[in-house]
């Protein structure tokens, strides 16, 4: 009886499914199969496609880097501690996802703008955040820096607090416990976490078209060849962003697992 | 050496009720309850893990009662052991020697002479996950062992074992003990705290209620919990004999009770319940093999029926029903027979 009434259930739930899969993927097959080889290789060649790219990668990886120095910290605070407005301070961390990125963008321009105090702190340094390559990193990290502060906040959460007094119980400092203990036991979580922010930074286009037009992302790039030429030139550029943006991710997954796997050796 | 006064520490549903003990230099001191009497608490605030509400923690002479963990010295091997799953074993024994001044070769001998003594040298390069609970357990005591703890902290180190590992253990702990180790160490059986202990304190409800050398306070239990709980009156240390074959334990001179074992050579004590007694007027002729004539010398009308006191050379302990005493017609000073089984008779090896 139960067979029964569960088949159709299981057949209409993997229809639905199966709709859900094409929706993701018949854009970008479509997009993959209207690029043709040739215009893909000459894009290649372009120097401001390359160039942009390359920015866009570095930039978001910098961007990443350097905000996870305090993120992961804050993130063992969230995981450990109780403190009081702890759920407002978790709310905070997750503002980012939920308000619209160009909005996002006016903010961040307005915090670092030649006129606030971040910006003339920059200029003292010589460092200038609208139209430049900081700008882009600080407004990449603003909207994906949730992403990393979750995923250690779980990882973090995943480490017994035995092991943690264990090791203070052998004379450990708390930072030696820190460093040796919890960082190494919640790394794969953030690993995960810094893909994320790295990846979700990369693909970041309202909030940095905001605070930067210059010098060009990616995705600013392709919005600039769609609104001056057309879709026919925007496209080829997407499918390169595309294809390097997985090749990436790939990468940076492999080496992750490798790296577990010879831990567990 | 450690000294507790009057500790108290509030939970949810549970208290543990100010707690006064006192540990020597060099002492095996075991807190015997069962589980949820607090006894794990109470390794984890004289480890610093939790702090009391009040009371004072002494160790030689100064007071630790708010020291850090890390400060204390007091090493803790965990129930669940604690092993760092992302390091090999090396690297946990390892682990406490960071910032003591060794050498990296005076820190591999001193890592390997310890896991040569706990049998684990074979394990150095393994990772904890291929590893199994008896070995992890030497790896953790090893690993507590290489701070050189003034007090060891042992949180029922026995209990998920095997008998056979069991044994093994306990002689271990045994020679760490011999070796000058003040021991305290936490467990729910009276088996362990026999073998094993110089001072035993019973916990109950976040109480200690009777604590002394374990003859004593079994023998003598001051309540009826201890009473119930470690439920044994009749123990004896004994030496093992062998005679035409058959395996005697022998209290002294003259008397030794029949009793069933794999060893045939060595020192213990043997225990029996005193349900196990059989009391007859006339001289039993049975399957029972230890029958011995004595003197009644007590009998104690407790809630789970009357209690016999029955003296054979040394004092035993039967228990009976009201009817039973009335067949038997006894008295204090009858004249009476005690039949015992060999299989009834557990023997503890030291």
């Amino acid at each position: 009886m139960n067979n029964i009434t569960r088949q159709p259930l299981q057949l209409a739930f993997t229809l639905l499914g199966g709709l859900i899969l094409l929706f993701i993927l018949a854009p970008l097959v479509g997009m993959f199969f209207a690029t043709s080889p040739s215009d893909l290789f000459t894009t290649v060649k372009e120097k401001e496609v390359t160039d942009s790219i390359w920015l866009t990668l570095w930039v978001s990886m910098a961007g990443t880097l350097f905000f996870a120095i305090a993120a992961i910290p804050l993130s063992y605070l969230l995981a450990r501690k109780q403190f009081p407005l702890k759920k407002v301070v978790t709310g905070i961390i997750d503002l980012p996802v939920v308000i619209p990125h160009s909005a996002a963008g006016i903010a961040i321009l307005g915090f670092v703008s030649r006129d606030s105090v971040v910006g003339k702190m920059g200029q003292a340094i010589g460092l200038n955040f609208v139209g430049h390559s900081a700008g882009i990193a600080v407004a990449m990290a603003f909207v994906s820096i949730p992403f990393l502060i979750n995923a250690a906040r779980d990882g973090f959460s995943g480490v017994p607090v035995r092991l943690e007094k264990a090791a203070l119980s052998l004379g450990a400092s708390p930072a030696r416990v820190f460093f040796t203990v919890s960082l190494p036991l919640a790394w794969r979580n953030i690993v995960s976490g810094l893909i994320l922010m790295f990846a979700r930074g990369m693909s970041e286009f309202g909030a940095v078209i905001v605070v930067a037009y210059h010098p060009m992302i990616t995705p600013v790039l392709i919005y600039e060849r769609f609104g001056a030429f057309g879709l026919k030139y925007a496209r080829p550029v997407s499918v390169l962003f595309i294809l390097v943006s997985l090749t990436l991710f790939i990468i940076l997954r492999l080496l992750a697992k490798e790296r577990e796997e010879r831990n567990q050796e | 050496m450690l000294e507790l006064r009057n500790i108290s520490k509030r939970f949810p549903g549970f208290y543990l009720d100010r707690i006064s003990l006192m540990v020597q230099e060099g002492e095996y001191f075991m807190l015997l309850g069962d589980s949820g009497a607090g006894k794990s608490l109470l390794l984890e605030i004289i480890a610093g893990l939790t702090y009391p509400d009040s009371g004072t923690i002494i160790m030689n002479g100064a007071d630790i009662t708010g020291r850090k963990i890390q400060d204390r010295s007091i090493g803790l091997v965990f129930q669940d052991y604690a092993i760092f799953p992302h390091m090999s074993i090396f690297d946990n024994i390892a682990y406490p020697l960071h910032g003591s001044g060794l050498s990296t070769v005076e820190r591999k001998t001193r890592v390997t002479s310890l896991a040569e003594k706990m049998g684990i040298v074979h394990l150095l390069h393994r990772r904890p996950g291929t590893l199994s609970g008896g070995e992890l357990q030497r790896a953790a005591l090893a690993r507590t062992l290489a701070q050189e703890p003034k007090i060891l902290l042992l949180d029922e180190p026995l209990s998920s074992l095997d008998p056979r590992l069991r044994t093994g253990l306990r002689s271990l702990l045994r020679q760490i003990h011999r070796e000058g180790q003040t021991i305290i160490h936490v467990t729910h059986d009276y088996e362990e705290a026999l073998a094993l202990s110089d001072t035993v304190a019973i916990i109950n409800n976040g109480k200690i209620i009777q604590n002394g050398p374990p003859a004593e306070v079994f023998r003598h239990p001051k309540s009826e919990f201890v009473a119930h709980f470690t439920g044994i009156r009749n123990f004896f240390r004994v030496s093992l004999v062998t005679d035409h074959g058959a395996l005697f334990a022998k209290v002294n001179e003259n008397l030794r009770f029949r009793i069933l074992h794999e060893n045939l050579t060595g020192t213990g004590h043997i225990l029996f319940r005193g349900e196990e007694v059989i009391l007859s007027n006339e001289e039993l002729h049975s399957s029972i093999t230890n029958t011995f004539k004595g003197t009644v010398r007590e009998i104690v009308n407790s809630q789970s029926g009357p209690e016999v006191v029955i003296d054979i050379g040394v004092d035993i302990s039967a228990r009976i029903t009201p009817e039973s005493r009335s067949n038997l017609g006894l008295t204090e000073e009858s004249a009476i027979f005690a039949g015992l089984k060999a299989s009834s008779i557990l023997y503890i090896p030291d």
